[in-house]
């Protein structure tokens, strides 16, 4: 019987013959057949898979050696991220019989450290939801209870890692879609800062917010998969320059002593369960006796979080899902339309689901004459503010925590019909996409509904290696219990 | 019409789009080649597939810099590009890229000249954008086709202030245009193929009247010549109105080149809201002051300044100058010629006369001439130094040095024995016999009739086969016909 707890366990049995990569990819394939009701896949590219598994099991017995740092790793893509040769739909019907025509940076990366890719995961439409209720391919169930949902946009990314289904996956966080479903599924999930992983090939919702993100089990094995698909790339121009340090190096920072900051307004918000406060408040005395300088801040600004975020995502949506009109691919209205806007209308209508409507249409009202300075304009003031307001707490502390959402996953339907209610468990992800910085939710807790429930961690712009480290050392304290 | 003409004045602005000669598009590494088969410049970027994204190619913002720097504008250091959203078969990501809030170049002017009188046309700003693809709606009767070569091409768009008061203005402002791209290389300038586009918005006032009147833009305008025929044509057609008591509205109309007048496409701009934003996938761009110095630096010599240069330091006339510096590369095939003598003037007379004629008779650029500027040096300076006169040289010698080029002209003028003769006993006995043959006129130069020398020195010429020096001649006729005999 296969299992897996780490990467770094894993390339050891494979290095000690105790494994080898199609035993892997064959577990996993079984994997997804007996939780094929979970609906976390699209697509599983299961020969593929045991083919490339077979030719990483031979180049090892060759050459004695593991093909890269991700040699025979099992991933899954979130169906917003290309691979060349395969299909792409964004979760919508509008691109439901699309194959993408070239790879992502990040595909390209995965493959050249010897990942094995084994199938694409549902999601939100356009990675537009938090519930994974906006997919036209049906919802994905949260596999620690099937009638609850397992978050989203990114849900069939969470539940593939939660449920075995796959080592790790990659999803993409615009506003919380990485760390929501993992603080749902109780696993971790990591949005980098802004421009750490190049966006090239990854279908765009919002430009200016959105981020590839990293779900696992292990930090460790968060670490090293950032190595290899962060950093600079030609094709995408916004990504950081920077080089990159030592991502695995930097979880042995042992014994290290944080200053952490907490908005003192998220903890105290009238929308937050309850149960979820006590836990943290409680948790919070725990870094405290563990030396880490655990510190209130004021954070006035709580309630326009979620306004800015949606006005500024939805104008840059409005935009970026233009290109879908039926005119060089994707779904194209027959011929019973009466002129080329007709033609748009039709394919547009028929292609895109309610919500991503519903999106297009916010963002083509904020951006409109007439409306733009009372919206657009003044968004844009509000994530100014947020970000100098970040860059002020960063000068103090290490990091600033906070729930990942404001409470424990819940029941499909339940939310679906009040889209307000459903942007709002959004209040406390949405603060790191607005201001760029890097972001995790740690599984760190369960609530007495049995749904787990996590704990998000922020650090400064650039910081990737403190939140790793800090995670860690979360994680640490609270297996201390 | 002049009566109208003197009541009237037209205010005209253009907005001039050129594409740049860089290699690649304007964010992606497609080729922008003109002429290639139907899509196939077009990667995944160019077509907008999911997921792809833009990088800036730095050529052509150094081409947009370098434009402005040649039309004295001010250069603006903290750019970003906008996006420009709106729905087109041939747009192929819904929007357009392009600089809306900050053109990178502000301001400036371009000098022009009109029946002798100078004056500078204001601009408003330079900006860069991509070009759209190519909506082509005559191949097929059921469908119009796009050709997405195009798409990303990048264009910067050169918009005037109000500043042109007639279509000659708009004429020569044009055609400094065209110059002006072509001589600092950013754009071949070539209309018929559309690198260059122009658009005209016209109004119609009364004189002395400040407020613009209603504007009419047009479009489809793909020579200097059909945009100077349109504005007359749209200038004419809206004092008409205006005279006849008609209102103009604002309106896009389509120029016909087969009649020579514009049709209207749709009235007043159907209120199109293109929500700009800043464009997220491209960071905003700082330009140091430095870099902008390095392309001021590696600018040619514009065309202003080898006139007055020419002008002041050579001594050639306006129109010897200016007929030099039509072109870039005839410009530096002078300055070339003239690093070998200094017969300035000779140099121009000999650029501007008989090179030229040969490159138009043959249809050749001078960038392919065989003769190298040293040899036109040599071959001029054989005229100044007497040695070959200038009709001969100039068509027989020149000729036979463009079939021989590897030759010297000395050589070639010995080969073909056309050398002058200044030898007095050789000459002495052409003169002799000149003057044998024309008794009459001999007695009648004696009379005073001194206009004949001429003739005696043609048929001198003649006898020689050209080869005697024509001074020398008439020197020696005159000793001849003045002395005592």
């Amino acid at each position: 019987m296969f299992s897996f707890s780490t990467i770094k366990d894993y390339h050891i049995a494979l290095s000690n013959g105790h494994t080898n990569c199609v035993t892997a990819v064959s577990f996993y394939i079984k994997q997804i057949e007996v939780n094929s009701h979970l609906n976390a896949f699209l697509e599983v590219y299961k020969e593929e898979a045991l083919e490339r598994a077979a030719f990483l099991d031979l180049f090892y017995q060759k050459n004695n050696a593991l093909s890269g740092k991700l040699h025979g790793v099992v991933v899954a893509l979130k169906d917003v991220i290309c691979y060349k040769g395969h299909k792409v739909s964004a979760s919508s019907r509008i691109l439901e019989n699309y194959t993408s025509i070239y790879n992502a940076t990040v595909v390209d990366r995965l493959l050249q450290e010897g990942a094995i890719i084994i199938g694409r995961n549902n999601c939100d439409e356009f990675a537009m939801g938090s519930s994974n209720e906006n997919s036209a391919f049906g919802s994905v169930l949260n596999a620690a209870d099937n009638a609850r949902v397992p978050g989203g946009s990114s849900g069939g990314s969470a539940v593939s890692v939660q449920a075995d289904l796959c080592m790790l996956s990659l999803g993409s966080d615009t506003g919380g879609s990485v760390r929501q479903p993992a603080d749902f599924c109780g696993i971790i999930g990591m949005k980098p800062g802004y421009g750490k992983i190049s966006r090239y090939g990854l279908i765009a919702y919002a430009s200016s917010f959105d981020q590839i993100g990293i779900f696992a089990k292990a930090i460790e094995d968060v670490a090293v998969t950032l190595q290899v698909i962060a950093g600079e790339d030609e094709f995408d121009s916004t990504v950081s320059t920077i080089p990159l340090p030592d991502y695995p190096d930097a979880l042995n920072s042992n014994g290290k002593k944080y200053r952490i900051a907490y908005f003192r307004q998220a903890l105290d918000h009238p929308g937050l369960d309850g149960e979820i406060a006590t836990v943290i408040k409680e948790y919070i005395e725990l870094l405290r006796e563990q030396g880490h300088v655990v510190e209130p801040v004021e954070f006035d600004l709580l309630d326009y979080v979620v306004p800015a975020y949606y006005i500024l995502t939805t104008a840059e949506a409005s935009s970026n899902l233009s290109r879908f009109d039926g005119i060089k691919y994707g779904y194209a209205a027959k011929d019973d339309f009466d002129d080329l806007t007709d033609f748009y209308k039709q394919s547009r209508s028929a292609g895109f689901g309610a919500e991503v409507k519903r999106r297009i249409m916010l963002g083509t009202f904020v951006l409109s004459a007439g409306y733009y300075d009372a919206y657009f304009t003044k968004a844009q003031k509000v994530r100014r503010i947020l970000f100098d307001k970040t860059q002020e707490i960063f000068k103090s502390y290490n990091a600033i925590i906070s729930p990942t959402v404001p409470s424990p996953a819940f029941r499909i339907g339940e939310k679906s019909s009040d889209p307000i209610e459903m942007f709002l468990a959004d209040i406390f992800t949405v603060f790191a996409n607005l201001t760029g910085i890097p972001a995790i939710s740690v599984p760190l807790f369960k609530h007495s509904n049995g749904m787990p429930f996590g704990l998000q961690a922020m650090t400064a712009f650039e910081d990737e290696a403190t939140l790793l480290a800090l995670s860690k050392e979360l994680i640490a304290i609270n297996n201390h219990l | 019409m002049s009566i109208l003409s003197n009541k009237y004045e037209a205010v005209i602005g253009l907005e001039v789009h050129a594409q740049l000669a860089t290699k690649s598009k304007l964010f992606c590494g497609d080729s922008i080649a003109f002429g290639a088969e139907p899509n196939t410049h077009v990667s995944p970027i160019t077509l907008g597939h999911p997921g792809t994204l833009p990088k800036t190619n730095k050529k052509a913002v150094e081409y947009a810099i370098m434009m402005g720097i040649a039309c004295h504008c001010e250069i603006e250091k903290d750019n970003f590009f906008a996006r420009k959203n709106y729905f087109y078969p041939d747009l192929p990501k819904g929007y357009q890229v392009s600089q809306h809030t900050t053109p990178i170049c502000k301001g400036g002017h371009i000098a022009i000249k009109t029946d002798g009188v100078a004056r500078s046309v204001q601009l408003n700003r330079i900006h860069l954008e991509e070009d759209a693809g190519k909506s082509i709606h005559d191949i097929d009767d059921d469908y119009t086709c796009v050709d997405y070569n195009r798409a990303g091409t990048p264009l910067i768009e050169i918009v005037t202030e109000p500043d042109l008061f007639s279509a000659e203005e708009a004429y020569q402002y044009l055609t400094e245009v065209r110059r002006l791209v072509r001589w600092i290389g950013v754009c071949d300038g070539n209309m018929e193929e559309g690198s260059l586009r122009c658009d005209a918005n016209v109004s119609v006032r009364l004189k002395g009247e400040t407020k613009l009147g209603t504007k009419v833009e047009v479009k489809n305008l793909n020579s200097i010549r059909n945009v100077k025929t349109a504005i007359e044509h749209e200038i004419d057609r809206m004092t008409h109105m205006l005279e006849n008591g008609e209102t103009i509205i604002q309106q896009t109309r389509s120029f016909d080149a087969g009649s020579n007048t514009t049709f209207a496409i749709r009235d007043k701009e159907e209120a199109n809201d293109y929500r700009y934003f800043a464009e997220p996938d491209l960071p905003p761009f700082h330009l140091q002051q430095s870099f902008i110095d390095s392309i001021k630096q590696a600018l040619p010599a514009l065309p202003a300044a080898l006139m007055g240069k020419y002008e002041h330091e050579f001594g050639l006339s306006e129109y010897d100058a200016a007929q030099l510096c039509q072109e870039k590369e005839i410009a530096e095939y002078y300055a070339a010629v003239t690093a070998h003598t200094n017969h300035y003037k000779a140099a121009a007379n000999w650029i501007n006369g008989p090179v030229k004629h040969y490159l138009n008779e043959h249809k050749i650029h001078i960038s392919s001439f065989v003769l190298k500027p040293a040899q036109i040096a040599d071959l001029l300076l054989l005229v100044e130094e007497g040695k070959v006169n200038f009709s001969v040289a100039s068509v027989k010698l020149l000729h036979a040095m463009i079939a021989e080029h590897h030759k010297t002209a000395l050589q070639l003028a010995t080969a073909l024995n056309l050398l002058q003769v200044s030898d007095a006993n050789e000459l002495e006995t052409w003169v002799s016999t000149a003057l044998e043959r024309m008794p009459d006129k001999v007695k009648e130069y004696r009379k005073g009739k001194k206009g004949l020398i001429g003739l005696f020195v043609g048929e001198v010429k003649k006898l020689s086969k050209g080869k005697a020096d024509p001074k020398v001649v008439t020197s020696l006729l005159e000793e001849k016909l003045n002395g005592a005999d």
